[in-house]
């Protein structure tokens, strides 16, 4: 029994990431995107709370909405996939439901 | 489709609800229920002011089955019932009766 | 009867008027429980503000549909979750929250809250136990 979380907001303006980081159980699927794929982003103040959860959790980007903001793949933290729609959708059929943090 | 009261124009919706709900008045739920073919008794305003009273208390319009165990539960099962409820108001309790109340359409009627 | 009931829970993440978002999830859950599933609610993050009493919205020209709250129960929605770590944020503790009640059927119609208070780990569980998830 597992979730997909979806966020897409940016951690910089709202708290979606850091309450579905709270939120998600371990086994869970964290998929990052539109303005959520910045929270991948290395160097930035979210780095700890993404790394004390990304074992158990397992941390996605989507890559169009990366690219589509100029997110390099080298600049994502460490463990963090980025997939395309179709992993999207994979996924979606993988897990039990599918939340969004809107 | 407004309504004449008064040689005042009453404004309403295509389907018959008022749009300002605080132009609602007992001569209007008259000629609203004139409207919808009803001719307003002692049994029907029991009913409207039931719905008035849970409109002002929870800010909504109860959808049917709410409304039926909601008089079953303060009048009686002999009135809280589907058939006493449509034998008042034939084209449904809720929603005919919440357009003699001046209210808005109920949420969770489709 | 043999169909399957779901559990639905809607998460309410958002402070009642800054956005349309908790007016509108309010009506969701309306229209939702007339299909009879096993229908419950979450309060976290500024959710919470939702269901602060003393709300008074007539300067702002916008309903207060705080009270609507209080008829979940009429519409037999008499689960809402609460996170406590999201009041402590903020400041807030339950005796900051409207009162709201609904009648157990099964108990011969007692009145019993409808809000209860659980920690972020039991959110997190009853989250992660439903059939369906729908979020605001």
């Amino acid at each position: 029994m597992s979730t997909l979380h979806t966020v897409n907001k940016s951690p910089f303006s709202t708290q979606s990431l850091l309450s579905c980081l709270n939120h998600a159980k371990d086994g869970d699927t964290i998929l990052m995107i539109e303005d959520g794929v910045y929270g991948a982003a290395k160097g930035t103040g979210l780095g700890d709370a993404l790394a004390a959860r990304g074992g158990a959790v397992s941390l996605c980007v989507l890559a169009s909405d990366m690219e589509a903001r100029g997110l390099e793949a080298s600049r994502l933290i460490d463990g963090v996939t980025p997939v395309d729609y179709a992993g999207f959708v994979e996924m979606v059929v993988n897990n039990d439901r599918t939340q969004s943090w809107l | 489709m407004n309504y004449q009261l008064d040689g005042q124009e009453v404004p309403a919706d295509e389907e018959g609800y008022i749009t300002n709900l605080s132009d609602w008045s007992k001569d209007l739920a008259e000629v609203i229920a004139k409207e919808e073919g009803i001719e307003m008794d002692d049994e029907r305003w029991e009913v409207v002011n039931f719905l008035r009273d849970y409109y002002d208390e929870y800010q909504i319009a109860p959808a049917v089955r709410v409304l039926i165990k909601a008089i079953k539960k303060t009048m009686g099962p002999e009135k809280g019932n589907n058939k006493y409820m449509y034998e008042l108001f034939p084209y449904g309790p809720a929603k005919q009766a919440c357009k003699i109340a001046g209210l808005p359409k109920p949420t969770g009627c489709v | 009867m043999s169909e399957t009931v779901k559990k639905f829970f809607y998460v309410n993440r958002k402070a009642p008027y800054g956005t349309i978002f908790a007016q509108e999830a309010l009506e969701v859950v309306l229209i939702g429980a007339a299909f009879d599933q096993d229908v419950s609610l979450g309060f976290l993050d500024d959710g919470v503000y939702q269901l602060v009493k003393g709300q008074d919205t007539k300067d702002l020209g916008v309903k207060n549909f705080s009270p609507t709250f209080r008829a979940l129960g009429d519409y037999d929605v008499t689960k809402l979750f609460v996170e406590k770590e999201s009041l402590d944020e903020r400041g807030l503790s339950a005796d900051d929250l409207d009162e709201i009640m609904y009648e157990d059927e099964d108990d011969d119609w007692a009145e019993k809250p409808s809000i209860r208070i659980v920690s972020r780990a039991e959110m997190a569980d009853i989250m992660a136990d439903q059939d369906v998830v729908l979020s605001f």
